[in-house]
């Protein structure tokens, strides 16, 4: 994160004095990139004086009762995390620590919040980017078929089963999933990352399927699979009933272009004329809703996390908030907020690619 | 010799709101092989829905009655793979606006080629080096460049003439061209007119060219079908027809039709609008805004019936009518 932070601004004049006049997607990708700086900026500002505007005490929060009797202790916790100086020179500190890459001290793992996100931020992708593909070949596969049938029957069940599956709450969801797969059918771990008597492999990028696999230790691959099975049924089912609605609204769209009819009235197979003409023409929309899917993912879920152990963003974020633990919660929320523009960014690219149109000139 | 496109009694009726809409009643009408012929009348008179209709691309739950043969084959009875045999190689349509028949976000050349090596059997070769003829043969410059191109860094001219190359890619035998001047400049339609009568001279493609302006019917066509509420009111020579039209509908076409020189106060617009599908009177659909109507043209809807030479009008009264001299 703080290397992004700090490359951009050299970026920007690097592209600018060159003799010939930028590329223009380094243009764009320079521009979008000071938008994110300032919008990091804006997440501190605002995160910050909203931890501190909330009734709640972080001494209070963080120091048992006994403590909190003894004036000296609450004074000395006050001076450790600078709690005893105005709120502007709080601020000023935390950005010149920020600059430095320095996120500050959690209250309450009494780490780096740096290196806990390091260490949770993976957990969580290890959830995001398998649900996210499954979610998207699951998910526009069904959408368009719903939208190919439109009002028959497989279009009534796929927009019943949308309904169902956006109304259903995820603890539920998950808990039912757990009592059918793990306590019935013992077909998948109730929780955790790794069976008891695994060790995590050396870490690469800290998603222990993808560092077993590196590390060649195939069993703790397999067994880092299995635990990933009924986090990711869940997210993935969830995720699938988002994106069903707006694939098939977008696809049925698209269905009524003249281009579609065009096509038809070429002789092309039908297959041909849903996979390369309809499925490019739909894909804009769909991409958009993905991508906040996906970062909506990414930026960890309470409750699955939660109910299945997983050690996610999700869960550092909920366990940040309710300590009032401020230099984790600008941590999570500076991670947040860069998941989003990044996300963002990608999605805005992608547009060019589907999209001759958009491309930019 | 049989006609290359012959069409009898039609009728297609589609499912609407509140029941079922007839949309075309008792159509009939043939096309010879290379030969140009017209439909003209009003928006919404079904002239476009026939055109969907011969190429299987009604929407579900239309019902089709009557017989539609092209070069021998029954339209009406294909399946799937008959139609997806059809559509492109046999008959082949280009359509109203090309900007929307279009497809954004795929090359011109791939519009171009894909059909053409379904159809044709050609690999990517030979299917490169056809569509670059295509593309001359519309007259469009450097096609090598055109093929890599997107449909929207084109002109709506160049456009149309890319949408024509890609309805004669497979090399149909007949070529619906529905309205395909109507979303261009006038100045750009003259050329497209002049595109497709050439490739009939030069092919021997055979066009049915939909339009609603009548003018463009006397340019091109040697033979014309007059629609109106989904029926043929009238057909005949071209030249006939224009001159001295028998059905009271084609000459009030003709009649609020401008010419450049013509002031606006001597234009007759028709009086009323054409009748909803479904909603059409019990006799001659025409007749509540006809001003020779009878009350014989209240009791049933009158068939088409020989006239003059060639010609043949459905109208009970054919009363003697009085043409504004062009």
């Amino acid at each position: 994160m703080t290397t992004v932070h700090n490359g951009e601004p050299g970026a920007v004049t690097t592209t600018a004095s060159r003799p010939r006049r930028a590329h223009p997607l380094l243009a764009f990708l320079a521009k979008r990139l000071a938008i994110t700086a300032g919008l990091l900026l804006g997440v501190t500002v605002v995160t910050f004086g909203l931890v501190n505007v909330v009734p709640g005490d972080p001494v209070t929060a963080n120091l048992s009762d006994q403590a909190l009797n003894d004036p000296a202790t609450v004074a000395a916790f006050r001076e450790k995390w600078g709690l005893d100086q105005p709120l502007w020179q709080q601020y000023l500190h935390y950005l010149g620590n920020l600059v430095r890459g320095d996120l500050g001290v959690s209250q309450q793992t009494g780490r780096a919040v740096l290196d806990d996100l390091v260490r949770y931020v993976p957990a969580t992708m290890e959830l995001a980017i398998p649900t996210m593909l499954l979610a998207l070949v699951i998910g526009t596969g069904i959408g368009m078929l719903a939208a190919v049938r439109n009002g028959r029957l497989t279009d009534q069940l796929v927009r019943v089963g949308a309904l169902l599956g956006l109304s259903t709450p995820p603890f539920w969801l998950s808990l039912v999933v757990l009592y059918v797969f793990f306590y019935q059918l013992g077909l998948a771990p109730s929780g955790g990352r790794l069976s008891t008597g695994f060790s995590p492999p050396p870490t690469v990028t800290g998603m222990y399927t993808v560092d077993a696999a590196l590390a060649g230790q195939w069993d703790v691959a397999w067994d880092a699979a299995q635990h990933l099975t009924l986090p990711v049924l869940v997210l993935t089912s969830l995720t699938v009933a988002l994106l069903v609605r707006f694939v098939r609204s977008a696809m049925l769209e698209v269905l009524q272009q003249d281009y579609i009819r065009a096509a038809y009235a070429k002789g092309l197979p039908a297959r041909v004329v849903l996979r390369r003409h309809l499925l490019r023409a739909g894909l804009v929309p769909v991409v958009t809703v993905s991508g906040l899917a996906f970062a909506s993912l990414l930026s960890g879920t309470v409750l699955v996390e939660s109910i299945f152990g997983w050690p996610g963003v999700g869960q550092y974020a909920y366990r940040s908030a309710t300590a009032l633990d401020l230099p984790a919660i600008l941590g999570v929320s500076l991670f947040v907020a860069l998941v989003y523009t990044l996300v963002n960014l990608t999605v805005d690219l992608l547009y060019g690619l589907i999209d001759p149109r958009i491309r930019l000139s | 010799m049989a006609p290359l496109l012959d069409v009898d009694s039609l009728a297609v009726t589609l499912p609407g709101p509140r029941g079922p809409l007839p949309i075309l009643h008792d159509v009939s009408l043939t096309v010879d092989e290379g030969e140009l012929v017209g439909i003209a009348g009003e928006s919404g008179c079904g002239k476009s829905l026939t055109a969907q209709t011969l190429l299987g691309l009604l929407p579900a739950g239309a019902r089709i009655t009557g017989t539609a043969r092209f070069a021998g084959t029954d339209l009406l009875g294909l399946d799937n793979r008959g139609w997806q045999r059809i559509r492109g190689a046999g008959i082949a349509m280009v359509f109203q606006d090309p900007t929307a028949a279009l497809h954004p976000m795929l090359t011109v050349g791939r519009q171009l080629t894909e059909h053409m090596r379904v159809h044709l059997r050609l690999d990517r070769r030979s299917a490169t080096r056809r569509a670059v003829e295509l593309l001359d043969q519309v007259r469009i410059p450097d096609p090598e460049q055109a093929l890599r191109a997107y449909p929207h860094q084109f002109s709506g001219g160049m456009r149309q003439r890319a949408a024509i190359a890609i309805a004669l890619a497979a090399r149909p035998r007949l070529l619906i061209a529905d309205e395909p001047t109507t979303a261009l400049d006038v100045t750009v339609q003259a050329g497209i007119l002049a595109l497709l009568d050439r490739l009939r001279a030069e092919t021997g493609l055979a066009v049915a060219f939909i339009t609603h302006d009548l003018g463009v019917l006397s340019a091109l066509t040697s033979r014309g079908y007059v629609f109106y509420a989904g029926r043929v009111v009238e057909t005949g020579p071209t030249g006939s027809l224009l001159t001295a039209p028998t059905h009271p509908y084609t000459a009030a076409l003709l009649g609020a039709r401008p010419h450049g020189t013509q002031a606006v106060g001597t234009l007759r617009p028709i009086p009323g609008a054409p009748p909803a599908p479904g909603e059409a009177p019990a006799g001659c659909p025409f007749q509540p805004r006809c001003r020779y109507a009878e009350p014989a043209c209240g009791t049933a809807p009158p068939p088409l019936a020989p006239a003059a030479a060639d010609r043949s009008v459905a109208c009970v009264v054919r009363p003697h009518l009085e043409v504004t001299a062009r």
